[in-house]
């Protein structure tokens, strides 16, 4: 809701036909409801994402349906299935070349954490260890439902964006880094493993 | 078709010096295979593709198997001459095979719709780009699996037209399938580690100051 508005003030002049509302809520209602998404998918998860895509799930309904075959027009990365380590630097190089604001949700257990494949040598143990991530959805693969739920999710924390202020929006402060650094290929793993600047995970305490 | 006998028969008769072993396969597959020697591998091969009776024209599948150092142990009766007596005495007779990679082809014929001949070759050792000679100039379908040998197993196909890594990127050194292979450490973050995780996950625990761990929980 905006600030500095009454709302039973505001609630009283919407009956009489009169309609007040603020930048940013206004700019906020038109990015959330035009959310495409960038057009690429990994494994099976993709599958899920397509079914999404279609009409019975229909993500049209909250105006995300527009997939963009170009990271340039895209405002969401849907990572939908395995990340292998020899993807990964693509992957990184396609976030950093979409424009702000941009967003990420994992999606499925593969996108998070490596999944069922987590130990395996060539998989990546989750996306987050190089670009933040907005929202993750469990599931191997999650159900369209869960899909449409994450990108609800995402709707939710783009309303509550600021525009100014402190605590404002990540892309409107220029020193927050919109570009994080490809990993490159080593002669044991990726590297660096993980960016440290992005990737922290929770220190475990263990007896 | 014929006995994978009568086959050794026909080969060492078309090929003077060529050394085919049975290698026997216990399973209940059953599934026994030809070893043929790296020296007449080549030739042996494309007799067997172009032989009217046996026309294996078809090669389905090219695989590695990593055959680390082992030891046999065999229990041998021997006779010995104990206190002035012959007598029977077992021993066990421990044999030392060191390790090796394999590369194994299974061909089948679609003219005469038989098969499969396994064939199996093995490298003298488990060195770094060990030889074998490449079976693609005979059967094309051979190409892209050897280069995944060459890939996860480092063995070096002679012959081969494009021998480059096929999964892994191309500055990567290791050769992952190989039963040695030390996989990098990034298991950070393991919420639910067990067995062999566990080891590896124990390695990033935060060690707890001492005072701490003298307190009772």
């Amino acid at each position: 809701m905006s600030e500095g508005i009454d709302e039973e003030l505001r609630s009283k002049l919407q009956q009489q036909g009169v309609w007040v509302t603020s930048m940013q809520e206004l700019y906020n209602w038109g990015r959330k409801n035009s959310i495409w998404p960038l057009q690429f998918g990994l494994a099976c998860c993709a599958i899920e994402m397509i079914a999404t895509a279609a009409s019975r799930y229909d993500i049209a309904r909250f105006g995300g349906e527009v997939f963009r075959p170009s990271p340039r027009q895209a405002d969401l990365m849907i990572v939908a299935g395995t990340v292998t380590k020899k993807m990964a630097p693509q992957i990184v190089r396609l976030y950093n070349q979409m424009a702000d604001p941009k967003y990420v949700i994992a999606m499925g257990a593969c996108a998070i954490s490596g999944g069922p494949f987590k130990q395996g040598y060539n998989v990546l143990k989750g996306i987050d260890r190089y670009i933040p991530v907005d929202v993750y959805i469990p599931g191997c693969p999650p159900r369209p439902e869960a899909l449409l739920h994450a990108f609800m999710e995402l709707q939710r924390k783009i309303d509550e964006q600021k525009l100014g202020g402190a605590d404002k929006a990540a892309h409107l402060d220029p020193d927050q880094p919109s570009e994080f650094p490809v990993p490159a290929f080593g002669k044991h793993d990726l590297e660096p493993s993980a960016n440290p600047d992005v990737f922290h995970p929770p220190k475990l305490e263990r007896v | 078709m014929e006995s994978l006998e009568q086959i050794k028969v026909r080969i060492e008769a078309a090929m003077s010096g060529a050394n085919i072993e049975i290698v026997q396969n216990a399973s209940p597959s059953q599934q026994h295979s030809l070893k043929i020697d790296n020296e007449h591998a080549f030739d042996v091969a494309k007799w067997l593709h172009d032989d009217p009776a046996l026309r294996l024209d078809f090669c389905s599948n090219v695989t590695g198997v990593d055959w680390l150092d082992r030891t046999l142990k065999k229990t041998v009766k021997v006779k010995k001459v104990v206190d002035g007596e012959e007598k029977e005495v077992t021993e066990t007779i421990e044999e030392k095979i060191p390790g090796y990679l394999e590369a194994v082809y299974h061909l089948y014929s679609m003219t005469h719709k038989h098969g499969p001949v396994i064939i199996r070759m093995r490298t003298a050792d488990r060195i770094q780009d060990a030889g074998l000679p490449s079976l693609t100039p005979i059967w094309r379908s051979a190409e892209f699996q050897e280069r995944e040998i060459f890939d996860l197993y480092g063995v070096r196909f002679d012959g081969h037209p494009d021998l480059r890594r096929i999964l892994m990127w191309d500055e990567f050194e290791d050769h992952p399938m190989r039963k040695d292979y030390g996989e990098p450490d990034d298991y950070e973050y393991e919420p639910t580690p067990h067995d062999d995780v566990l080891e590896k996950a124990k390695g990033h625990y935060a060690s707890r100051p001492v005072e701490e761990e003298l307190k009772p929980s």
